[in-house]
């Protein structure tokens, strides 16, 4: 499958503000970051300066600026999911990524009855204990 | 054929119930796909002919088909946890599916949409307000006045914004309204941009929930003619907490940075692109259809105690025996929500504490377990009830790590806008890690230097330390722009109050 250009993905957004964060989302999607470029480029499309489009790449956590190809896991270590013993786990979920996986902490992901509970792309795993994390993160 | 109902709610599939359903399939059954009864340690639920069986896995289908399963439940809609429930704005969960218009209108969907807009946009206001609502993201503002405010204000333009950036621990019962039941928050909104005279609205998400992302745009999609002219669109956050704030949400939504704005102008006056602007919580909006029902705002005003009226939807969560969505009216205590309907904890250890109302909400110990569930008596023992969500914590949990949680959770999602949460947040965790560490015997090699005249050349005792950590406390609480700082003091001085020898007494 062959990425789509940005200026395919820039088309189809409306020159406007308010259209930067759907942006965003869509160039992180399809290229794993924001680069220099990419800011850039989509500051030029919606008539912004560079500094407004990196100052909201920066604020969010879901843009970064840099790709980080490793396959990625999230692993929710709120309140509700340490109540349920997430912290036991961190170290032996990282020992198991490794190098390999990208352990990444969020703050909630809305199954706080079931935790702890992990995200992997679209894909939700509640009720984890040691050995399916690792063998959750083994498996990516 | 064997009609299976299974829930397609996120927390359902995180357990498992796609597996589930593929094995009833496999097996010879029709499967339906339903919304979660918000019976969470049953999911997946499978429901057959009105029976429950849960927590099913694949290699459970034989013994439910054969009737031979000890995993039945007997009738869902009989079991205990249910039965005590006063359930309006979860009413369809577990009978519907999800975005079926059939289901929706078949259980009275539209009809007060329908209702609404042969009314006067004033009168709608008025029996909004005659309900009694308050908003159910945390502040608890009277939702009446709201819309009356942006309703009078003049403007060309005028929008409803959905705040679904639920992203307090604990709390879950936006999302399963909006996998469960979007076609019913439509409604709400419809309604309030009648009442309002709003022409388009947005619906602002979380991008932690992917799957209510989907059914809210394929919703969306299917009742765009109920709702026509109003207009829709769902916005999807990018991981800040803090968005959950209504007038930082607003700045994301216009594509900036989400930093909280002063307050005034109110959003209901100066809000989304400078225009009136309704923003209520998902719990909020859901909550119209049933008061623009016939007689809905007086039934919705009857509930509850003192000036909190209706239901709450409580969401039971953290380490608890029976966690879910318990929708009931105010006035319950936390008694009955943790230990009789909770059935204490997951753990079998004892209660050490619970955390009501998300990440800012205060620590309350099992002493104080006889509050009612209610704004203004919580506001009374220093704790708020905020988007209902409950966390129990058993013995093994250390207060003093979760007040430091408190304000390095701060310190990660502060917009950084002003300085109280900023800065304050990063020397609150400093200041209890000394206070945990034993205290600071002399001045660092900063404070020692000459020019720094100011600075105290002894340690600071325990008891001063505890001084400034309740000066810090105020400052924040004070002086901070929104209540990501201003109410991060409350889980930070509760823990303190309650239990100090978690902080190295």
């Amino acid at each position: 499958m062959s990425k789509p250009s940005l200026s395919a993905i820039l088309a189809d957004f409306a020159v406007e503000q308010a259209s930067l964060l759907p942006v965003l989302h869509e160039v992180q999607a399809a290229f794993g970051c924001v680069d220099a470029a990419a800011e850039a480029a989509i500051a030029h499309y919606l008539n912004l300066s560079r500094a407004e489009v990196h100052g909201v790449v920066s604020f969010y956590h879901d843009f970064t600026v840099r790709p980080d190809p490793r396959p990625r896991i999230e692993l929710c270590r709120a309140e509700a999911c340490q109540a349920r013993g997430v912290e036991a786990l961190v170290a032996a979920a990282e020992a198991a990524a490794g190098n390999k996986v990208r352990v990444r902490t969020v703050y909630c992901l809305g199954l706080c009855s079931s935790g702890p509970a992990a995200r992997v792309g679209d894909r939700l795993h509640a009720r984890l204990d040691e050995a399916r994390l690792t063998a959750l993160v083994k498996s990516l | 054929m064997t009609m299976v109902r299974i829930s397609d709610d996120a927390l359902a599939l995180a357990c498992g119930a796609d597996a589930v359903a593929v094995a009833f399939a496999a097996a010879g059954c029709t499967v339906e796909r339903v919304s979660s009864w918000g019976m969470h340690w049953l999911e997946p639920l499978v429901e057959i002919e009105g029976t429950g069986f849960g927590p099913a896995a694949p290699e459970d289908v034989a013994a439910i088909l054969s009737g031979t399963s000890s995993k039945a439940i007997g009738p869902i809609a009989d079991h205990p946890f249910l039965q005590g429930q006063q359930r309006l704005t979860f009413a369809r969960a577990g009978r519907t599916r999800p975005l079926s218009l059939e289901d929706y209108a078949a259980t009275g969907g539209w009809a007060s949409l329908t209702r609404a807009r042969e009314m006067a946009p004033t009168e709608v206001v008025a029996e909004v307000l005659q309900s009694g609502l308050r908003g159910r993201g945390g502040a608890g503002f009277p939702a009446g006045i709201k819309w009356q405010t942006v309703a009078r204000a003049s403007g060309q333009r005028k929008y409803v914004v959905c705040n679904a950036d639920e992203g307090d621990s604990g709390t879950f019962a936006d999302r399963m309204l909006m996998e469960g039941d979007p076609f019913q928050l439509i409604e709400g909104m419809a309604i309030a941009a009648h009442a309002v005279g709003a022409g388009r609205g947005y619906i602002y998400v979380r991008s932690e929930y992917p799957h209510a992302i989907d059914k809210l745009r394929r919703a969306i999609a299917l009742a765009a003619e109920h709702i026509a002219p109003f207009a829709l669109e769902v916005r999807v956050g990018a991981g800040a907490y803090v968005c959950g704030e209504e007038t930082s949400l607003l700045n994301s939504i216009e594509g900036k940075r989400g930093e909280v704005r002063a307050k005034p102008p109110l959003p209901a006056l100066e809000g989304l692109f400078g225009c009136p602007t309704v923003v209520n919580n998902v719990l909020t909006l859901a909550a119209v259809p049933h008061i623009l029902a016939p007689g809905g705002a007086s039934l919705y005003d009857s509930l509850g105690v003192d000036r909190s009226k209706g239901t709450m939807p409580v969401q039971l969560a953290g380490n608890i025996r029976f966690g879910g969505l318990y929708e009931t009216a105010f006035g319950i205590s936390l008694d009955a929500l943790v230990n009789q309907i909770g059935g204490g904890t997951a753990s079998g250890r004892p209660v050490k504490a619970v955390q009501v109302g998300g990440p800012l909400g205060a620590y309350i110990p099992p002493s104080q377990f006889h509050l009612p569930f209610d704004y203004e008596a919580y506001a009374g023992a220093e704790a708020l009830i905020g988007h209902g969500g409950i966390v129990v914590f058993d013995d093994s949990a250390d207060m003093g790590a979760l007040a430091r949680f408190a304000f390095q959770f701060c310190a990660a999602e502060s917009c950084g806008k002003c300085t109280p949460c900023r800065i304050g947040s990063t020397r609150g965790v400093e200041l209890i890690d000394r206070i945990r560490g034993g205290g600071k015997g002399q001045a660092d090699a900063v404070e020692a230097l000459p020019q720094m005249h100011n600075a105290r050349k002894a340690g600071r005792s325990r008891d001063e330390d505890l001084q400034l950590l309740e000066d810090l406390c105020e400052t924040m609480q004070l002086g901070s722009l929104c209540a990501l700082g201003g109410f991060t003091p409350y889980p930070v001085r509760s823990a303190l109050k309650y239990w100090p020898e978690d902080f190295g007494a």
